[in-house]
C-alpha cells in the first residue's frame, strides 16, 4: 500500500516536473518568437525609414553635431547680443505661453462638462452618454495641427487658430483623463444633494467638484506643460508666437544664427521652467490623496 | 463659557465663508480678467476683419463635392473638359460630360434653366432664369458685353473680365479664356481616373461582369487602377501613412530599449554613485526640455528631410521622458523580490532580470502602448515640418489652397488612424497585462 501510494507520488513528482519544464520551454519558444518578430519589425523598419529619408542614417550621424556647432559659434562669437535678442523676442514668448494658457484654460472648461456629461451616474442626459464620449474621443484623435492649419487659411495667421485647434485636442484629452476620475468619484454627496432638490448644475459644483478638483488641476497642469510644446510647434507652421520667429531666423541661415540660438534659449528655458513649477504642484495637489 | 465658546465658533464659521466666498468669486474673476487680457493680446476683435470667409466657404463646398471645367481657350478655340480642372481629370479626346451639347455651339446645361452656349468667334451667350440674355464677345485681351452698367453682386464685370456667380456653378470670361465650373456633390474620380476602362463600371459588372480589358483580368486590373489612381493618389496615401505609423513605431520602442538601462542609472536604488544619478537624470530633462520641434529642426539638418528624421526625433526626445518615467516606477519596486531571489545565490543580473524586470514590466508596458498612440499623432506633426508621412501631404494638399476634398479626405484618414492606433494600443495593453479594472 505505502509502497504503491510513495511510487505513485515519485511518478506525479516526475510529471508535474516533465510538464513544469515543458511549460517553461514553451514560454521561451513564445517569448524568443515575440522577440524575434520585434528585431525584425525594428530592423527592417528602420531600413524602410533609412530608404526613404532624403540623407541616409550613416552619412548623416557624423554631421549631427555641425548645426548645434555652426549655431554656438556664431552665438558664442555674438554673444554680446544675446541679451538684448532674448529681449526682442521675449514677446513671441509671452504669446507662446499665452496660447498654450488660454487653450489649456478652454480645453478644461471644455474637458469638464464632456467628463460630467459622459460619466454614468453623473451625467445629465444618461442616455446621451455614449454621444459625449464619442465627441470627446475624436477631439482627442485630431491632431493640432490639422485644425491650426484649416483655420490659418480661413483666419490668416496669427494666434487664434493655434488657441482653439489646441483647445479642442485639450477638451477631448483632458475629458477622458477628467471622467477616469470622475468614475472614482463617491456618490453620497451628490445624492444627498439631490435629496434637498438641488439641480445638476448645483449637485456638480458641489458634490463631485471638491472631491475631483486636486486631479483636474494636477491634469490640467500636464497638460498645460504638454500645449506649451505645441503652442511651440503650430508656431512653426504659421500660428505666431516663439514657432514662427524661430522659423524665419533658420530661414534667414548662416548669419542670423544668434537670434536662432536666442530661441533656442528661450524656448528651452521656458520649457524646463514650466516643467520644474508643474510637476513641484502637481506632486502637492496629489500629496494629500494618500492620507 | 459656552457663549463665548460658541461666539469663538461662530466667528470662525464666519471667516471661512468669507474665505470661501472670496475663492468663489474670486476664481472666475482672476480667469475673466485673462480672458479679457487675451481678447486684446491675441487681437480677437480684429480677428473679423482679418478673417475670409470666402475661403471659409470655398473650403465647405469644395470639401464634399467637384467641380468639372468647361474651358475654351479664345486664341485656338479648343474646347476641354477636365475635372477641377487638373490635366489627371481630363476627359479623353472624343469624350465630354453628357450635360454638354452640340458641334458647332457648344451648348452647356448647368441645370435650373441656366445654359450658356460658346458660339463660334468668340462669342460667348449666358442664359439665367431670371435675367436678361448676357451676351459676350472677347477680342484680344478685352471683352465687349451687353451686360447693364447696374449690375446685382453675383456678377462682377470690367472690360477685361467678367464673373458671374450662379447657384448653379460659376462663369468667368477673360479676353484668353472662357471657362464654366459645374458643380456636383461628391468626390469624383476616387475609385478611377477617366483613363481607366473600370471608369463608370459597377461594382458588380467589375466582379462578376464579362472581362472589360483583354490584357488583365477585371480585379486585378480594377484594383492596379484605383491604386495608381493619379488624382487621389492612393499608392501614396498608404505609404505616407505606413510612414507616420513607422515613425511612431521607431521613435517609442527605440526610445524604450535606450531608456530602459539609462532609468537604472538614474533610480536610486541601483545606482549608488550620486553624481552618475544626477547626471542622468539632467541628459533626460536635457533631452525632454530641448522638445521634438528643435530635435526635428536639428536633426533634419544632418539627415534630410524624411521619416527617419521623424523617427529620431521622437526617439531622443521620448528616450528624457521614458528615463523619468522608467526611474520613478523602479525606485518603487518591492524589495523583497529581489531578496528572494538573491537568496538563492543569484547574480546581480539575474537579480534585475528575475527580481525587478516582472515587477515594473507592466508600468512600463502601459506607458510605452499609451505614448505609441500618443506619438502617432506627434508624428503626423513632426511629418508637416520635416516632410515625411501623412502630414507633409496634408500640409501640401492645403498650401495649394484648391484640394479641399483631398484635404477633407486626408484629414478623416488622420482621425481614423489616429483612432486606431488608440484602439491597437489599448487591445494589446489588454492582451499584455490584463485590462485595468
Amino acid at each position: 500500500m505505502a509502497d504503491i501510494s510513495l511510487g505513485g507520488a515519485a511518478q506525479s513528482v516526475g510529471s508535474i516536473q516533465s510538464s513544469y519544464m515543458a511549460q517553461v520551454q514553451r514560454r521561451r519558444l513564445y517569448g524568443g518568437l515575440t522577440l524575434l518578430i520585434f528585431v525584425v519589425l525594428m530592423v527592417s523598419g528602420f531600413n524602410i525609414a533609412d530608404d526613404r529619408n532624403a540623407g541616409g542614417f550613416w552619412e548623416g550621424l557624423h554631421q549631427i553635431g555641425d548645426y548645434p556647432a555652426d549655431v554656438l559659434s556664431e552665438a558664442w562669437g555674438k554673444r554680446a547680443d544675446l541679451p538684448g535678442l532674448i529681449a526682442k523676442y521675449f514677446p513671441a514668448l509671452v504669446e507662446t505661453i499665452n496660447i498654450a494658457a488660454v487653450s489649456t484654460l478652454i480645453g478644461a472648461i471644455g474637458g469638464l462638462f464632456l467628463s460630467l456629461l459622459g460619466t454614468r451616474g453623473l451625467a445629465k442626459w444618461p442616455r446621451l452618454i455614449p454621444l459625449f464620449r464619442r465627441i470627446s474621443d475624436i477631439m482627442r484623435a485630431v491632431p493640432e495641427i490639422v485644425i491650426a492649419l484649416v483655420l490659418i487659411f480661413v483666419l490668416g495667421g496669427g494666434p487664434v487658430p493655434a488657441m482653439i485647434a489646441i483647445a479642442i485636442h485639450t477638451a477631448g484629452a483632458l475629458g477622458k483623463m477628467f471622467s477616469e476620475v470622475a468614475e472614482n468619484a463617491d456618490l453620497k454627496p451628490v445624492e444627498g444633494l439631490a435629496s434637498t432638490g438641488a439641480t445638476w448644475s448645483q449637485r456638480m459644483l458641489l458634490g463631485v467638484l471638491p472631491q475631483v478638483a486636486p486631479n483636474y488641476l494636477s491634469y490640467s497642469l500636464l497638460r498645460f506643460e504638454i500645449n506649451i510644446r505645441a503652442s511651440a510647434i503650430l508656431g512653426f507652421v504659421g500660428a505666431g508666437g516663439l514657432g514662427y520667429e524661430l522659423r524665419n531666423a533658420m530661414a534667414w541661415g548662416p548669419g542670423r544664427f544668434d537670434e536662432a540660438a536666442a530661441i533656442f534659449v528661450l524656448l528651452f528655458g521656458t520649457i524646463v521652467f514650466f516643467d520644474q513649477v508643474s510637476s513641484r504642484y502637481r506632486n502637492r495637489l496629489t500629496e494629500g490623496q494618500g492620507q | 463659557m459656552t457663549a463665548t465658546d460658541l461666539s469663538l465658533t461662530k466667528q470662525d464659521a464666519d471667516k471661512l465663508f468669507q474665505r470661501k466666498r472670496l475663492v468663489g468669486f474670486g476664481i472666475p474673476a482672476v480667469i475673466f480678467a485673462y480672458l479679457v487680457y487675451i481678447f486684446f493680446a491675441f487681437d480677437i476683435a480684429g480677428l473679423a476683419g482679418r478673417a475670409n470667409l470666402d475661403n471659409a466657404v470655398t473650403l465647405a463646398s469644395d470639401s464634399w463635392s467637384h467641380k468639372v471645367h468647361v474651358t475654351r481657350d479664345n486664341r485656338s478655340g479648343e474646347i476641354t473638359y477636365a475635372v477641377e480642372g487638373e490635366r489627371k481629370g481630363t476627359y479623353p479626346e472624343g469624350q465630354r460630360p453628357e450635360w454638354v451639347s452640340g458641334d458647332e455651339v457648344i451648348t452647356i446645361d448647368l441645370g435650373g434653366d441656366h445654359i450658356v452656349r460658346y458660339l463660334p468667334d468668340n462669342r460667348t451667350e449666358i442664359e439665367l432664369p431670371g435675367f436678361p440674355l448676357i451676351e459676350v464677345r472677347a477680342e484680344g485681351r478685352s471683352l465687349t458685353s451687353n451686360l447693364p452698367a447696374d449690375l446685382p453682386d453675383w456678377i462682377s464685370a470690367s472690360n477685361r473680365r467678367i464673373g458671374i456667380t450662379t447657384p448653379e456653378g460659376r462663369i468667368t470670361l477673360t479676353g484668353a479664356r472662357t471657362e464654366v465650373f459645374n458643380y456636383f456633390p461628391g468626390w469624383e474620380l476616387f475609385w478611377f481616373t477617366l483613363d481607366s476602362p473600370y471608369h463608370g463600371q459597377g461594382l458588380g459588372k467589375i466582379l462578376f461582369g464579362e472581362q472589360i480589358d483583354p490584357s488583365r483580368s477585371n480585379i486585378a486590373g480594377a484594383v492596379s487602377d484605383w491604386w495608381n489612381n493619379a488624382m487621389w493618389r492612393h499608392k501614396d496615401v498608404a505609404w505616407a501613412i505606413g510612414e507616420t505609423i513607422l515613425m511612431a513605431f521607431l521613435g517609442t520602442m527605440g526610445a524604450a530599449i535606450i531608456a530602459l538601462p539609462l532609468a537604472f542609472m538614474a533610480a536610486k536604488r541601483f545606482s549608488p554613485v550620486m553624481m552618475l544619478r544626477a547626471a542622468t537624470r539632467r541628459v533626460f530633462d536635457f533631452v525632454r526640455g530641448v522638445d521634438a520641434l528643435i530635435w526635428t529642426v536639428v536633426l533634419a539638418r544632418a539627415f534630410g528631410p524624411g521619416p527617419l528624421t521623424g523617427a529620431l526625433a521622437i526617439l531622443i526626445t521620448d528616450t528624457g521622458t521614458f528615463g523619468k518615467i522608467f526611474s520613478e516606477a523602479l525606485e518603487n519596486v518591492d524589495q523583497k523580490q529581489i531578496e528572494g531571489v538573491e537568496s538563492t545565490g543569484a547574480k546581480p543580473l539575474q537579480r534585475y532580470r528575475f527580481g525587478v524586470i516582472p515587477q515594473v514590466v507592466p508600468v512600463l508596458l502601459a506607458q510605452i502602448l499609451y505614448f505609441l498612440e500618443s506619438n502617432t499623432r506627434s508624428a503626423t506633426i513632426i511629418g508637416a515640418i520635416t516632410g515625411g508621412g501623412i502630414g507633409l501631404m496634408l500640409t501640401q494638399a492645403i498650401q495649394t489652397q484648391k484640394d479641399w476634398e483631398e484635404v477633407a479626405y486626408y484629414i478623416v484618414l488622420i482621425v481614423v488612424m489616429v483612432m486606431f492606433m488608440d484602439w491597437f494600443s489599448g487591445w494589446l495593453r489588454g492582451k499584455l497585462i490584463g485590462r485595468k479594472d
